[in-house]
């Protein structure tokens, strides 16, 4: 139709402005998609929680331990089908850079695992982990970024637990699907609790939180309180909460940055909307005279209106696939450039729907005044425009 | 011959805030059908506004204007685009011709309005082309034409609907000497080859002298004695 192929002669009918437009819409979608996933990345953990797994650690504060006696105890609570348990490590790695820095955790070699079904890794490793005492599993992106394999060591020295720590690589990690977090390292707890023996002022017997896979999502609430109605009026009160609860307790501490974030995303889209709706008017200014010839040709308003809107549409659509297109490759290096402090850095489906749909309204809301304008222009006023 | 245009008693009321600016007053011609008419006067005499509210771009502030049986003023908007896109073939100063289509898509475009296939659209499209001398320009773009090949372009836009009138708006003003005289053989032609009804406004008393009968308008109003031819 030649409404269509009018359309699309107009777009380039000032080939600069509009290929500046649409590299303007292109890097607003992209430093949108990219702001969008740094948020995204910063919730990977919570995002990636068991809603049928509930953490208990230390009412005050989770730095604060609890007794290993309690496994017990929560073991026997109805509800529970499995209880495990993990402390935070620390520690240092080669040199004391930025992007040497990885979680370490502590973890029961005999339970952990079969709690976080979503890392894979082959049986024979996890055998290995389980009889060796200073063996470790690390995720798949860990071993790629220091290069290294089964059987390699890895020397750590520690600042809360102090001493040097070498712990052989047993198995390496992948995640079920790329959302999952393949930048950790878990060693068994009980050559934590070895050694913490020979260290003067450190006590055993002592774990960061427990771990509890509940079997009904829904009851998570009368089990947690049923825990923590345990060790009421103990020295270490527990706090329970379910695991996108306490991961979100992390995840808050920033929260005003990742609403400044959130908010700078929203605030490009709205100063490319400006631009764009800039560029509508300026076309359909210049075009007025063009206008009024269709109308005397016979064509009306509402296809007036639709040239303005197409055009508008097909510059807003054409910068957002190009942005799109790059969002893909530039996060693919933020992520590999800061693989450790966003271990999971992908382009989530609702980012990419978020950055098309934006693209489609940018174009929309673009076009809506100049449209309206033109498409009720009087013939006789039309003609009378020069230029 | 029959009338195919009837103005009647019609005036035309421009408004600048609050004042009046009264262009036509009672203003009433007949338009035979097949007729070559042209319309002479002063700026400001009120030709243009005739030959708006003839070819339905505009309407009259009282009065009737038919044209084949259609009292025009009556039509809404959108039966009045469809009105114009059957019935009126525009020729304009400028040309007036879409600069990014080809002297072919420009003429090709009002076609878009009808439910001609793509055959035959193809088929009208190079007759006219044919008919106005640039079967060999059809490709091109406005810019690539001169200024007289340009009109030709219009013209054939004008006349590929087959209209009931056509409608020239000073068609010969921006052109040279022999330009001017071109398109002026081309209006003579369909007026006489292909009994097209023809109403032009000029300022030029060599373009009059092609009509068949020129009429005078000033101060809004049609002088008694017109020199028909």
């Amino acid at each position: 139709m030649k409404v269509i192929k009018l359309i699309s002669k107009n777009v380039f009918r000032h080939k600069l402005r509009s290929i500046l437009t649409i590299f303007g819409i292109a890097v607003a979608v992209m430093a949108f998609g990219l702001l969008r996933t740094v948020v995204t990345a910063w919730n990977a953990g919570v995002d990636a929680s068991s809603s049928s797994r509930l953490i208990s650690r230390h009412a005050v504060s989770f730095i604060f331990p609890l007794p290993f006696s309690y496994r017990d105890q929560i073991q026997k609570v109805p509800g529970v089908t499995g209880v495990s348990f993990a402390n935070w490590f620390g520690g240092k790695y080669k040199e004391d850079k930025p992007e040497n820095f990885f979680a370490r955790f502590a973890v029961d070699a005999e339970t952990f695992m079969e709690l976080y079904p979503e890392y894979l890794i082959p049986s024979d490793q996890l055998d290995r982990f389980k009889k060796e005492p200073n063996s470790c599993i690390i995720g798949k992106k860990i071993a790629d970024q220091h290069n290294l394999k089964i059987g390699d060591i890895m020397t750590f020295t520690g600042d809360i637990y102090p001493g040097t720590w070498d712990f052989t690589i047993a198995g390496i990690y992948t995640g079920k699907d790329k959302y999952i977090d393949e930048t950790q390292l878990f060693f068994p707890w009980s050559y934590l609790d070895e050694r913490v023996k020979s260290i003067p002022g450190y006590g055993s017997g002592l774990v960061g939180w427990y771990i509890m896979q509940i079997d009904n999502p829904k009851s998570a609430s009368e089990v947690s309180q049923v825990i923590d109605g345990m060790y009421l009026n103990s020295t270490a009160k527990t706090k329970t909460e379910t695991e996108k609860a306490f991961q979100q307790s992390f995840v808050s501490l920033s929260g005003a940055i990742l609403v400044s974030l959130q908010l700078i995303s929203y605030v490009i889209i709205g100063i490319i909307l400006l631009v764009l709706g800039n560029t509508m008017i300026m076309s359909a200014r210049e075009r007025i005279r063009e206008y009024a010839v269709l109308k005397t040709l016979g064509f009306t308003g509402t296809t007036i209106a639709i040239l303005i809107i197409g055009e508008s549409l097909t510059i807003s659509i054409a910068g957002g696939v190009l942005g799109l297109l790059l969002t893909f490759p530039l996060a693919n290096g933020f992520g590999n450039a800061f693989p450790t402090i966003f271990p999971v850095f992908q382009v989530l489906p609702s980012t990419i729907f978020m950055m098309v749909g934006f693209s489609l309204l940018v174009g929309l809301a673009a076009s809506i005044f100049p449209s309206w304008k033109s498409s009720r222009i009087s013939i006789v006023e039309g003609l009378r425009q020069i230029g | 011959m029959s009338t195919l245009v009837q103005v009647n008693q019609v005036s035309k009321i421009y408004y600048r805030g609050t004042i009046e600016i009264p262009v036509l007053q009672n203003l009433s011609l007949d338009v035979p059908e097949g007729e070559f008419m042209a319309l002479m006067g002063p700026s400001g005499s009120g030709k243009t506004t005739l030959l708006n509210l003839i070819s339905g771009i505009d309407r009259p502030t009282s009065g009737s204007i038919v044209i084949a049986g259609t009292d025009i003023a009556k039509l809404n908007e959108t039966q009045l685009a469809k009105w114009r896109s059957q019935n009126i073939g525009f020729i304009f100063q400028f040309y007036n011709l879409i600069p990014v289509l080809t002297a072919y898509e420009n003429v090709e475009l009002p076609l878009e309005l009808t439910n001609l296939s793509k055959k035959e659209k193809k088929q009208r499209v190079e007759g006219v082309l044919n008919i106005v001398g640039l079967s060999d320009r059809m490709d091109h773009y406005p810019k690539q034409l001169s200024g007289g090949q340009q009109q030709r372009v219009a013209i054939a836009r004008a006349v590929v609907t087959d209209p009931t009138l056509i409608i020239g708006d000073e068609p010969t003003g921006d052109l040279d000497r022999k330009s001017a005289e071109e398109i002026l053989n081309l209006m003579d032609r369909l007026n006489r080859e292909f009994k097209k009804t023809i109403v032009m406004v000029t300022h030029d008393p060599h373009a009059a002298e092609k009509a068949h009968v020129t009429r005078h308008l000033e101060k809004g109003e049609l002088m008694v004695n017109g020199d028909g031819k």
